[in-house]
């Protein structure tokens, strides 16, 4: 990894942080207002464990949902809009290594990922100060989660060659799998047939997992939070290596 | 400049065919392009001019045959290969969140070059963009865009530049400077690969120049010696004539 790499990494995130009024200011209202709303509704009525309130319950979720989707968003819609506008030549015509692109274009969507994260929770704080059971968990699935997700914008980027593509991946993929993620409530409380669907969403496990770090609660042991989230994120890395590595739609 | 590699052609292709679905956009093309020649690569439109060059730039895949630049196979070898070509592409294309300073110190890091202001500097001014260095690519005119892009183009000193179409909607003025701009880099020993619907700036410019006709190469040779054999006074004479010859 050299300059080239290092380049590329460094645009990526000059190019959020230089509209980070709509990068990352927007992300952390849409957010807070789902908090007040969700909290406010539901926060007298619901107790998803006991002896935990709804709202630290709820923020976790909300943090890693906001996380989840600004990962995904930022590498899908900066390779889309340099496919688009053509300018994505610019770095194919460098010198640079497939897993330098690769890599380059998951960390800065890590990067945004995480500072919209780390911004809603200190926010929230004010109004709900987080306890924090484990830090070390917290960060595990901060990390694995932003990159599975960077790593899933970079194949939806790869593969679409229009904005309206990305916006069937945002609207029919990343929405339902955020929303149906555990975000807003414990998989016990659902009807046994979407209990069975959402075990098979890797947002799942990165939410549980994220927010068990905080509560020290969760539907399933982090352990296998942590293998499901992580061999989703190597599996998705190693396949999206392997297209790119084929030229397809990037080198027709 | 890059006399100790005297012998190796600055560009070889070899054989190379490629297909769009049941269009057959390149029909095996073979051509050598010597260090030094400052080479025209003329044709209709939809001749594959953009296409032979894209694969040559590893943008886009031959479904047969090799490439060299300097030496260095296109695919296998892709970062030496890269390091030696500078291309100009033929589309208007420009990042809307930069500068043109920012532009071209972000494409000399792609390269591998951190501290490159000094000839980022050269390039400006014999670009006549001076005075736009910080000024955000997005509100230049078109002219301008393409200026950027011949900068981007040449921020690593590629040993071959190879220019699309340089000239359309560029105007006279400028013309002689990026002219004048392109043959002292020739002078300089930096081969030219060249494609332009201007045939007489490829005349006035160029020694070889190759026709490329629906896929295929149907000429290419020195032009003194094109205009001999089809007894043509301009280039566009002899031009005219053989894409007349071939397609009858
Ligand atoms: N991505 C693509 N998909 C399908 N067909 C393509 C694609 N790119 C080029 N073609 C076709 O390949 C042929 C060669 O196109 P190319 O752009 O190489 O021509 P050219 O010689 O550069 O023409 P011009 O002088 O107009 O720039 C054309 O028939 C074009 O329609
Ligand atoms: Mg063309």
């Amino acid at each position: 990894m050299g300059v080239g790499f290092t380049t590329l990494f460094g645009k990526e995130v000059l190019r959020f942080w230089k509209v980070s009024f709509q990068t990352l200011l927007a992300p952390l209202i849409s957010t807070l207002l789902y908090l007040v709303v969700f909290s406010q509704v539901l926060g007298q009525r619901v107790s998803v464990y006991p002896g935990v309130s709804y709202a630290a319950f709820l923020v976790p979720g909300l943090v890693m949902m906001a996380m989840l989707q600004n990962a995904f968003a930022n590498s899908s819609s900066s390779l889309v809009q340099s496919k688009v506008s053509g300018s994505l030549v610019f770095v194919l015509l460098a010198p640079l290594s497939v897993i330098e692109f690769f890599s380059a274009y998951v960390l800065a969507a890590m990067l945004r990922g995480l500072l919209v994260g780390f911004v809603v929770l200190v926010t929230a704080g004010f109004f709900f100060p987080p306890q924090i059971h484990s830090l070390l968990w917290i960060l595990v699935f901060c990390f694995l989660a932003t990159g599975l997700s960077g790593a899933l914008g970079v194949l939806a980027g790869v593969w679409a060659e229009k904005f309206d593509q990305m916006a069937a991946w945002q609207n029919f993929l990343i929405l339902p799998l955020t929303f149906l993620s555990g975000a807003f409530y414990s998989l016990h409380s659902l009807p046994p047939l979407w209990h069975f669907i959402s075990r098979f969403n890797p947002f799942f496990y990165a939410i549980d997992g994220f927010r068990y770090g905080f509560i020290g609660a969760s539907d399933v042991s982090p352990w296998e939070s942590l293998l499901i989230v992580g061999s989703t994120c190597l599996a998705l890395s190693w396949a999206t290596l392997a297209l790119l590595r084929s030229g397809w739609r990037v080198r027709p | 400049m890059f006399s100790q590699e005297r012998s190796l052609p600055a560009v070889e292709i070899r054989a190379v065919q490629k297909s769009y679905g049941a269009l057959q956009a390149l029909r095996g093309v073979d051509l050598t392009i010597e260090q030094g020649e400052f080479f025209a690569l003329l044709g209709p439109n939809g001749a594959g001019k953009t296409t032979l060059i894209s694969i040559l730039a590893g943008l886009a895949r031959a479904d047969a045959g090799t490439l060299k630049v300097m030496g260095h196979e296109v695919v296998q070898d892709y970062r030496a290969a890269r390091r030696a070509l500078g291309v100009v592409p033929q589309e208007l294309v420009f990042d809307p969140f930069f500068s043109v300073r920012e532009t071209l110190r972000i494409q000399s890091g792609y390269f591998g070059l951190r501290h490159n202001d000094d000839w980022i500097d050269e390039i400006l001014e014999n670009l006549h963009l001076t005075d736009k260095a910080e000024v955000n690519m997005r509100t230049l005119s078109g002219g301008m865009k393409r200026r950027v892009l011949i900068g981007q183009a040449l921020v690593h000193r590629p040993p071959v530049i190879v220019l699309d179409e340089p000239t359309a909607g560029v105007d006279v003025e400028l013309r002689q400077t990026l002219w004048k701009f392109i043959r002292q880099l020739n002078g300089a020993g930096h081969t030219i690969l060249l494609t332009t619907h201007y045939l007489e700036e490829a005349e006035a410019l160029c020694q070889r120049v190759a026709v490329l006709h629906k896929g295929q190469l149907v000429a290419c040779e020195r032009i003194s010696e094109l205009l001999l054999g089809r007894q043509a006074a301009t280039l566009e004479e002899a031009f005219m004539g053989l894409i007349r010859d071939v397609e009858t």
